[in-house]
């Protein structure tokens, strides 16, 4: 049983965390988020795709490293310490792996390698204003129109879709599949209504209106290709918000030991000690859990492994709700500002909690039938 | 069984469980799995048994009896064992004094008190606390003074579990007043049939006796009972409290009472509330463990007998999900689990008892104790607290 990261996910996790604590400190952060156009740097991106990151699951023959989930947690994880601005989950962890996992050999010889160099935004376009976290209960279309399709329908909350290339957008189809369709960013019939998302990563809801689309691969095959997707972007949320619970730990424990009143830090204070003691405990056991998930991706058993991603990222959820509180009551009024990290840790988490399904929603899914614990 | 183990694990683990179904008597078995709680004939037949097959403590030294096996098969072992409902070789011999001896103690000792505390031979007490030394250990008082070549022990220890059924306990006594605290405390021996030694039991609030008050007055004991060096007896006791980093957790122990829940709680279960406080227990549980999986995993890495914040972490998660799980039980029996009863013989033309009425609310009420004992759930985060903050 080794737990460990191994020499590569270790070389990779101090290359990707140096890069980021040279250029990712607090200050950085917040220039880009509130006085920059894009909300995120090109520059910086550049730099991800220069060390393999864009591409680093993609397969070699479209110019990545074709590595594993594993590798990809472990950067996730870093992205969550410097909370990251740029749109590599839009773009890698769902806008490529959809093209991996539903796209022809064509599509992916058309759409990876620009990934991989950078050159190339995506944005996977799911939720609807009525269909909350069904994949399947959505309104948006798409019918055939000669030798493509045309999808039309409108999208909310589309992580990196002010900003996105192309987008990959789900519709059904006049069969009733759950289809995969791939849009062009400038495609007529497109528009946008971009904006800040609650956690200062840029997004858009995207109204299709008789959009020219190219289907995914078969739109009947598409769900279970989504599916399982979304099996490793949960994962790969999991790691990235113990990089951020992590960091907000830290962070309290700082400040506990620095802050003083009543003549003393305020670490002297044993309600607050326990507080943060609590804190520890709940981040190792989202630690243990986003490792679980990891290791789950590697399960053939399909049912298996997704209720165990979704334990996973439960159990992350509820981690991340009590660190996040914890941490801004903790540090008093400072932990309130916007210029000072650590509410912002606590808005990342919080959409996290907000993405794919939440802790409720898990809680249901997870405890149908025989549950986690099992005799075996 | 849990995906990060490895082939082989998963094979010595589906090896101790064939050997728990095969060697261990099915009616104790059985009756244990039903909620019964272990008698003391039930802890020496399983002890007698597992030394038979050399297996009763794999964690000590080979020439002891132990087994070369890593902190993983020896957590495995536990697990499978409990997961059998196999009651757990007694805690104070095989986890506590015989590793104490086994590492600090004389030749002599060795072979006196190691053979027989494996096989249960010698029921063990623990006498470390007393009236007013809980958390604060070291401020114990039990005084042991030296007169030629015995000590005089006078004073109390109280919480003594399963006192009742001891052949000899191990104390913390102070040789040295003059000292500061920890300095002057020596680690002895005690036959506890010694003239002067008086047990008395106490009544918890489950209705059950598992502790007593142990009384020492003038107790006469040999000097060759104290174990290594007077005055260094802290030391052994942090050894002893460090050296088990994971069995604190408890996981095998959670996992089956959720089986347990899962088996009995029928139609209760369809109620969405009671069904999705199970699902998050078995999420903190399936987290647990893998939390224990990684301790194991770096365990040969880390010091041996010193207490860590993941140890402590352990222990707190691991009391509560025992204390949620024996609460949703009793959650999920409503009712039915009401009635106090010393048996769950009802009169002829009464509906049988449901399962588990009988022992969920006392053991609801029996397991408020796991975040007391072994370092209160305050104590654990103190540790916690002052490793993260180092302050
Ligand atoms: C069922 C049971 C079996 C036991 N078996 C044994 C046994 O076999 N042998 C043996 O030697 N002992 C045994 N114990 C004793 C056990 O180790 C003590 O109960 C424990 O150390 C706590 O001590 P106390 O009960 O005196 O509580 P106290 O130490 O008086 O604590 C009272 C409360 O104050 C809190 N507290 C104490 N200090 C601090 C602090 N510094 N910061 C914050 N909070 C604090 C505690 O957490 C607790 O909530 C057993 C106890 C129980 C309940």
């Amino acid at each position: 049983m080794d737990l460990d990261l191994n020499d590569e996910q270790q070389m990779l996790a101090d290359t990707v965390g140096s890069l980021l604590e040279k250029r990712y400190d607090a200050n950085a952060r917040l220039q880009l988020l509130e006085s920059s156009e894009l909300g995120w740097s090109r520059e910086l991106w550049q730099q991800y795709a220069d060390l393999g990151l864009l591409g680093l699951t993609v397969d070699e023959q479209y110019g990545g490293a074709g590595m594993g989930a594993g590798e990809l947690a472990v950067v996730m994880e870093s992205f969550g310490r410097a909370l990251i601005l740029e749109p590599f989950v839009a773009t890698v962890v769902l806008g490529a792996a959809l093209v991996d996992a539903a796209g022809s050999p064509e599509q992916k010889q058309a759409i990876l390698p620009g990934v991989t160099a950078g050159s190339t935004v995506l944005a996977f376009a799911y939720a609807e204003a009525a269909s909350r976290w069904s994949l399947t209960d959505i309104a948006a279309t798409a019918v055939p129109a000669g030798s493509g399709w045309t999808v039309s329908g409108e999208k909310i909350a589309v992580l990196g879709g002010d900003s996105a290339d192309r987008v990959v957008v789900s519709a059904k189809t006049p069969d009733s599949d759950v289809g995969l369709f791939l849009v062009e960013g400038d495609a007529t019939g497109l528009r946008r209504d971009a904006y800040a998302m609650q956690d200062g990563l840029r997004g858009a809801d995207l109204l299709f209106e008789d959009v020219p689309a190219v289907a995914l691969g078969e739109p009947a095959d598409a769900l279970a290709a989504l599916e399982s997707v979304l099996d490793t972007a949960m994962a790969m949320l999991c790691s990235e918000a113990v990089g951020a619970m992590e960091r907000m730990l830290w962070m309290t424990v700082d400040y506990l030991k620095t802050r003083e009143q009543f003549g003393a830090p305020i670490a002297v204070f044993q309600t607050l000690r326990h507080r943060a003691a609590n804190m520890y405990v709940s981040l190792e056991q989202a630690r243990s859990m986003a490792l679980a998930a990891r290791l789950a991706l590697l399960d053939d058993d399909v049912p298996a492994r997704r209720r165990a991603v979704r334990a996973a990222k439960l159990q992350i959820d509820l981690s991340a709700r009590h660190i996040g509180q914890e941490a801004i009551q903790l540090h008093g009024g400072i932990g309130m500002t916007m210029e000072y990290p650590v509410g912002h840790y606590l808005k990342r988490t919080t959409a996290i909690a907000k993405t794919f399904a939440d802790a409720d929603l898990l809680t249901q899914l997870v405890g149908a039938d025989e549950g986690l614990v099992t005799a075996d | 069984m849990n995906t990060a183990l490895s082939k082989e694990d998963r094979a010595f683990a589906e090896e101790m469980r064939a050997f728990f179904a095969s060697e261990m008597p099915a009616e104790m078995r059985e009756r244990l799995g039903r909620g019964g709680h272990p008698s003391r004939d039930d802890i020496v037949t399983t002890m007698r048994i597992l030394d038979d097959h050399g297996l009763a403590a794999p964690h000590w030294p080979v020439e002891w009896g132990g087994k070369d096996w890593t902190p993983l098969q020896r957590h495995l072992f536990a697990e499978e064992m409990v997961m059998a409902n196999v009651p757990s070789p007694l805690a104070f011999n095989t986890a506590m004094v015989g590793p104490v001896i086994a590492t600090f103690g004389s030749q002599e000792q060795k072979e006196r008190f190691l053979p027989a505390t494996a096989r249960c031979d010698i029921w063990w007490s623990q006498g470390f606390s007393e009236p007013n030394a809980g958390s604060d250990l070291a401020s114990l008082k039990t005084t042991a003074v030296r007169d030629g070549d015995e000590y005089v022990v006078n004073g109390q220890k109280t919480w003594t579990t399963l006192g009742q059924f001891g052949d000899w306990i191990f104390c913390l006594v102070r040789t040295d007043s003059a000292a500061k605290k920890q300095r002057g405390i020596s680690f002895l021996l005690i036959d506890m049939t010694s003239p002067g030694l008086t047990v008395r039991p106490i009544h918890l609030i489950d209705g059950g006796y598992e502790v007593n008050e142990v009384f020492l007055d003038n107790v006469r004991v040999p000097a060759d009972q104290l174990v290594g060096e007077e005055n260094q007896g802290w030391s052994y006791a942090k050894f002893l409290l460090g050296n088990e980093r994971t069995a604190n957790a408890s996981i095998g122990l959670i996992k089956s009472r959720i089986l347990r829940i899962k088996r009995l709680g029928g139609t209760a279960l369809d109620d969405p509330l009671l069904r999705a406080r199970l699902t998050r227990l078995e999420v903190e549980a399936t987290a647990l463990e893998m939390s224990v999986l990684r301790v194991l995993a770096r365990e040969a890495s880390l010091p041996p007998g010193v207490p860590d914040p993941t140890s402590s972490m352990l222990k707190l998660k691991g009391s509560e999900l025992q204390q949620d799980a024996s609460e949703l039980l009793t959650d999920i029996l409503g009712p039915a689990g009401l009635a106090y009863r010393e048996t769950d013989e009802v009169p002829a033309g009464f509906d049988a008892l449901p399962e588990g009425a009988l022992d969920a609310m006392p053991t609801y009420f029996n397991w408020r104790k796991a975040s007391i004992y072994a370092g209160s759930n305050e104590v654990q985060r103190e540790i916690i607290a002052k490793t993260i903050l180092k302050f």
